[in-house]
Parts: C-alpha cells; structure tokens; sequence
C-alpha cells in the first residue's frame, strides 16, 4: 500500500515537472487563461450600447426634431449623418457609418395625430441581426415613449413592469463570465492531458515506463492528478477574476462550485487521456483533441443558449461534460443554487470519468499501433 | 538542380506528408464539416420558442385580450395558470423563461387608464430575457389597439395617430442569424487550416529536427517555406469551396456580391493566416507551445472578437482596438458584406490593402524567422 503510493507520489512529481519546468509552459498556463477573461468579458456582448444613425428628415418638422431630441437623449444613439436624399440611405448603410437609417416622410408631422398615424421608416443593417433586432427594440421603445407625450395619448395603454431575475441589468458579461470558469480550464487542460502519454509515446520512455512495476492505473491516476490539479488551479483564477475585477455578485457556495468543477476536470481529463492512449504521436493527440474541443465548445451554451439549438443537437449535448459544468457555474454563481438543485448536473460527469479513466489505463497497455 | 524543380520537388513531397497522416485530414475535412453543420444548423441567436408562463387572476375580457394576444406571438409559448404562486414555481423550477403577471384589479386599473402588468424574466441568459421582453411589449401594444378599436372610432383617431415604426431589415430579409453565422465560417475554417494545423505540422518538424536536415541540403529556406505553405493553402482553399456550396446549397445564404472578389479575398486572407502559423511555429520551435498559442492568438479571437457572434461596434474602445488588430476582424467583414450586401468596392478595396499589408508582413517576418541555423 506505502509502495502504492509512493510509485503514485513520484509519477505525479515527474508529470508536474514535465509541465512545469519549461518557463515558456508555465506562462502559458495562467497568462492566456487571465488574458482571455480580461478580454471576453468586456469583449463578448451582445447588450447594445452604441449605435450610430443617420437621418433622413424630408419632413422639416418640429415634432421629427422632438423624436430625434428624445433618441439623442438616450446616450445610445448618436448621429454620424444627415441624409439629403433617399438615394444616399443604401451608402450610409452598406458602408457600415450607420446602423440604422431614421426616415421621416415629407408629409410625417401632418399625419401625425391623423387616422393611421404617421410613419417612421426604420432601415436595419441586417449584416449582424442580433444587433439590428435589439436596435429597432431600442427604436421602437424610445418611439413609444414618445408617442405616450401626443396629447391624447396613454388612456389605454398597458406599462410593462419588467425585472429580470439574477442579472437585474440584463449584462451578457455576467452570463459569459462564469462560463468562462468551466470553459477556459478545459481548453488546456484537455490537451495538457491528451499530450502526456502522446509525449511520453514519441519520446519512446512510455515503453520503458510500461516494463517497471507500476501498474497502468497507476500510471492513469498519475497522469491524472497534475492535470485536473492544473485545471482548478484556471477555474479558480477565472473565478476570482470574475468576483473581484469584474465585482459580479456572486451567490451560491464555493464549495458547490468546487465539487461541480472537480468531477468536470475528472471527466475532461479522461477524455483528454483516453486520446492520449489512442494516438501514435504528440500531433496527433492534438489534432483529436481540437476536432473534439471545437463541437463541444461550441455546442455548450457558452455563446449560443442550448435552448436555441434544434432537438437532435439539444439531445447530443448531453454528452457534453461543458454544458453541465456551464449550466453549474452560472446557477451556482449567479442563482445561488444548491447542492440539491445541482446534483443532477454531476451525473454526466460521472458517466464519462467512469467510461474514459478506465478506458484510458486499459488502453495504455492494448492499444494496437 | 534548378531552384524551380527544387519548389516542385519539395512540394510534392510536403503533400505526401500531408496525406499520409490521416489525422491531419481531419482537421482539413472534417472538421470544417462539422462546423458547418454546428453552425447551420445548431447554433442560432434568434430568441424562438420562449416558455411563457401567465399567472391570470382576472377573468375581465380585457386580460384575456392580453393573454391571446400574448397567445398570438408566434414566438411565445403560452401556458396559463390561475394563481401568481403556482407559476411562480414554474419559473424557479427553470420550467418557463418568463412569467406574466395579470392581478385581479387589471380590468379596473385599466378602466382607470393605469393597467400595470409584471413581467418576469430568468436573467441568467439576458440576450434571451432582452428579446422576450420586447416579443411582450409588442403582444400588450396589440391587445391595446384592439382594445382600442372596440371602444370606438373617436377615440381611434387620437390614440392611433401617434409614430408608427415600420422597420426594414436591410441584408437579412429571413432574420435569421444563420445569414450572418455561415458567411463568417468561412474566416474560421480558414483560420483552422492556416493558422493551427500549419503551426502544429511546422512546429512538430522543428521540434524534431526535421527542417534542420533539410537545411543541410541545397534547398534555401525561402523554398521550403514556399513548399510548406502550398498544400495547406489548397486545403484552405478546399475548406472554402465546401462552405460556399453549404451556404448556397443547404442554408440558401444568398450571395449578394462577385464571387471573384470573395474567392480573391479570400486567398489573400489565407496567405496572411498560414503566415501567422508559421511564425508561430518558427518562433516556439515546440508543438505544445505552438499549438496553444495558435489557439490563443488566432481560433479563439476570430471566434469572439472578429465580430463574428459579438458585433465588435457594443465593445469597449480597447477591446475594439484589439479586435482590429487581428486580421480576421477586416476578413469577416468583408465576406459578410459581400455575401449578404453586395460588392462594395471601398469596403474591399481597403480591407484589401490591410490584407496584403499583413502578408507581406507576416511572411517577412516567417522568413527571418526561418533562417538556417542550429542552436
């Protein structure tokens, strides 16, 4: 049992230092994951804050004046032209100065208050329509505001209290931040794993390794261990860059994250060391693990919601560790859920350590070449 | 022998290699593939399909114009439910993505021209939340017209007579963003090839001393760089023909623009992504090293900061700065214009320059990388 464990110690020791001793190795642990956190979170959202326009005004009017006064005065909009003629709207809009065209008829301020109202003609760049659809939300909101001051107005109106739960401000930043807990650490730490034996293969030692006493599952918990320790070592930077640098409330126990993320790593890592096992060469462990991290990033919710996906994909994804460990990080951060509102979360991980770790020991010694 | 024969020689040879390893068609084939099924079909942003739960406590006509209008919004799933307290589970069971909240004085309240109703949404995806917020706003503005048009004419001219948008959407008449997700695949297939899978081969020859047996013989560096860079450029280029006859033939993306142009373009941003991989590779001589740094400097940021999922314009100024400094960023842009606007010749002619500025660059940069020396 002490003989167990010390062959279990030195395998470690050596993994960590085949890791670790390379100065360039170390940067690339823990600067990318910081960068990268930096980065999409103020990088990736989706909350529109910006948008420049341009006005065609053919109406001259007071009250075309008023709606622009009321869209200035919202700090989102500003206007980057002044349209003389119909045919300059396609310029303004394909050369991408503008993201939406404002277009007042000529007859806009006597129609106003007539029967049918009076037009506003909003012209979208579509080349983005995520963007161009919460611009013309924004349009249409800042128009109903307006249209509640027209005398005559709001006898039958119905307001529209709306409070969002969890993220009051609807920030994307606090949906991709704590996604980024489980994703980043996964993107390295897969390949960190899938390299080990591949490294050890091209290198020739893994058959030395092979002939000396320590037993494959032994050389599998060995190889293990460092990696998955690596791993939470980039979850808990990207956690505390979240709470700390970025200050989002964060409501649920550390704990409960913690055993989420380490059952996470055991399954990444399996996966990670099963590739390992069945490629000849480093390259080729990288090139397996990329083909695989891409479709698993990818249809993980980090980005795009799962809800969105069609069924067949939804179903797939439930192979796909990433999504439950993103689905953990965001309810226990951001919703304060508990052990027990997650626990069916685990059962995914479990599922894929308990095929892949085996699978893996298994194959260090029966892989066919 | 000439130098000419040499390249060719060379060449064939690099395509030998390239060949045999199965593992690196994988990256040229089929993951392009895969990602134009994942992206076609998988991944949308369009906010469909929305559980909506209503808590209805008034039976009054007026709430229940509300909630068939609510009923009518093809995007809204409707269930409802008698008291505030069971659909309030719904949503903390994760079972609906909002809830809307009709109390028992709505009638009056809206008799007396104060109608309140509450809207409930899960903030843990806000895009989704933001969107169906507004599918409701537009649902209450419906049932208010009617309601409107019941009550009679004379009221009609007044309240019906304020600004009405009419909204156009230019480039995207399906608003879908599939338009806009399978025209930038192209950049990230492309980045695919170029970037990693000729960093990850480069790096591995040096690492293993390979090129350094090359180096002795006659063969100048130039030349195994040229013999390097072609056939991943042509599975580049095999990578772009695939998601051009995807777009066309499976998505019906339509292609506003010339196809010359596009497929131009698109060589140029080719060369600049194999030269970033080769830099890479020269620099780090470690396949480890270069394979993260590949994924770091090139996949991941054309993914999220080449406009591509986030519009680069909602960004702050130094996260935008950095998003212009990559390649990608005037690649994306012009292929999505070109798909889905038309040829416009500034946009090209710009992007372009800086295109074949970075190539020229980049491959500079690879060649005094790349000189014969052992260390």
């Amino acid at each position: 049992m002490i003989d167990y464990l010390r062959r279990l110690l030195n395998l470690c020791r050596n993994e960590f230092l085949v890791v670790l001793k390379d100065p360039a190795n170390r940067v690339i642990l823990l600067v990318p994951v910081i960068l990268q956190t930096l980065l999409f979170g103020y990088g990736a959202t989706f909350d529109l804050n910006d948008v420049p326009y341009a006005v065609l005004d053919q109406s001259r009017g007071e009250q075309s004046q008023r709606l622009l006064a009321r869209l200035d005065g919202t700090g989102v909009f500003h206007r980057v032209a002044t349209l003389q003629s119909s045919g300059q709207i396609a310029e303004a809009i394909v050369s991408g100065d503008a993201l939406l065209v404002l277009h007042f008829a000529p007859d806009f301020d006597s129609r106003l208050g007539g029967q049918g109202g009076a037009p506003l003609q909003v012209v979208l760049d579509g080349r983005n329509s995520t963007t161009a659809g919460s611009a013309a939300g924004q349009v249409r909101a800042v128009v109903a505001a307006f249209n509640a001051t027209l005398p005559g107005a709001g006898t039958a109106a119905i307001s529209l209290e709306s409070r969002a739960w969890f993220n009051p401000n609807l920030e994307t930043r606090w949906n991709i931040v704590p996604g980024l807990i489980a994703s980043l650490s996964m993107i390295q730490v897969m390949m960190l794993a899938a390299l080990s034996v591949a490294r050890e293969r091209e290198q020739g030692t893994f058959d030395q390794l092979l002939v000396t006493p320590v037993s494959p599952s032994q050389i599998m918990i060995g190889k293990a261990l460092p990696a998955i320790a690596i791993g939470l070592l980039q979850s808990s930077v990207v956690l505390l860059i979240a709470r700390s640098w970025f200050g989002i409330p964060m409501a649920g126990s550390v704990a409960t994250l913690a055993t989420g993320l380490l059952l996470f790593t055991m399954a990444v890592v399996g996966i990670g060391l099963s590739i390992s096992a069945l490629s000849a060469n480093m390259q080729q462990a990288m090139l397996y693990t990329f083909v695989l991290l891409v479709p698993l990033v990818l249809l993980s919710g980090l980005a795009t919601p799962v809800r969105n996906m069609p069924e067949a994909f939804q179903i797939a994804t439930y192979a796909n560790p990433l999504r439950f460990a993103i689905d953990i990080a965001r309810r226990v951060y951001l919703e304060g859920a508990t052990l027990s509102e997650v626990w069916r979360d685990f059962i995914p991980f479990l599922c894929v350590a308990a095929i892949t770790l085996p699978l893996a020991a298994w194959l260090f010694r029966h892989r066919l070449v | 022998m000439s130098g000419v024969s040499r390249t060719i020689a060379l060449v064939r040879k690099e395509f030998r290699q390239l060949l045999r390893d199965r593992s690196n068609l994988l990256i040229g084939i089929v993951l392009p593939i895969a990602l134009i099924l994942i992206f076609g079909f998988g991944l949308s942003l369009d906010v469909r399909d929305v559980r909506l739960v209503v808590a209805l406590e008034d039976a009054s006509p007026q709430a229940h114009d509300v909630v068939a209008a609510l009923d009518g919004s093809t995007y809204l799933r409707t269930t409802v439910v008698r008291s505030y307290a069971e659909a309030y589970r719904t949503m903390q069971a994760h079972e609906a993505d909002a809830l809307v909240y009709l109390p028992g004085d709505f009638a009056r309240r809206m008799a007396a021209g104060d109608a309140r109703v509450q809207l409930l949404l899960q903030g843990g995806d806000p895009t989704r939340a933001a969107g169906i917020g507004s599918y409701v706003e537009g649902a209450l503005a419906i049932a208010a017209a009617k309601r409107q048009d019941r009550v009679g004419a004379a009221s009609h001219a007044v309240a019906g007579g304020g600004v009405a948008v009419v909204d156009r959407m230019w480039f995207n008449a399906a608003n879908t963003s599939t338009w806009y997700l399978v025209p930038g695949l192209i950049v990230l297939v492309m980045t695919l090839v170029g970037t990693f899978l000729t960093a990850l081969v480069m790096a591995r020859e040096w690492e293993r001393g390979t090129l350094e047996a090359l180096f002795v013989t006659p063969v100048r560096p130039t030349e195994v760089l040229l013999a390097k860079i072609v056939p991943y450029f042509l599975v580049g280029l095999a990578g772009l023909g695939m998601c051009l006859l995807a777009a066309r033939l499976l998505f019906s993306v339509p292609m506003q623009g010339s196809l010359a142009v596009l497929l131009a373009i698109s060589m140029l941003y080719m060369i600049v992504s194999l030269g970033i991989g080769l830099l890479i590779s020269a620099l780090t001589r470690n396949q480890f090293l270069a394979s993260q740094i590949a994924i770091l400097a090139s996949f991941l940021p054309a993914v999220m900061l080449s406009g591509f999922i986030f519009d680069l314009g909602n960004v702050p100024t130094a996260v935008s700065v950095i998003g212009h400094l990559l390649p990608a960023t005037y690649f994306m842009e012009v292929v999505k214009t070109l798909f889905l606007a038309g040829t416009y010749w500034p946009l090209v002619l710009r992007n372009g320059a800086i295109l074949a500025l970075y190539a020229v660059a980049l491959l500079a940069l690879a060649r005094a990388a790349t000189r014969k020396r052992l260390d």
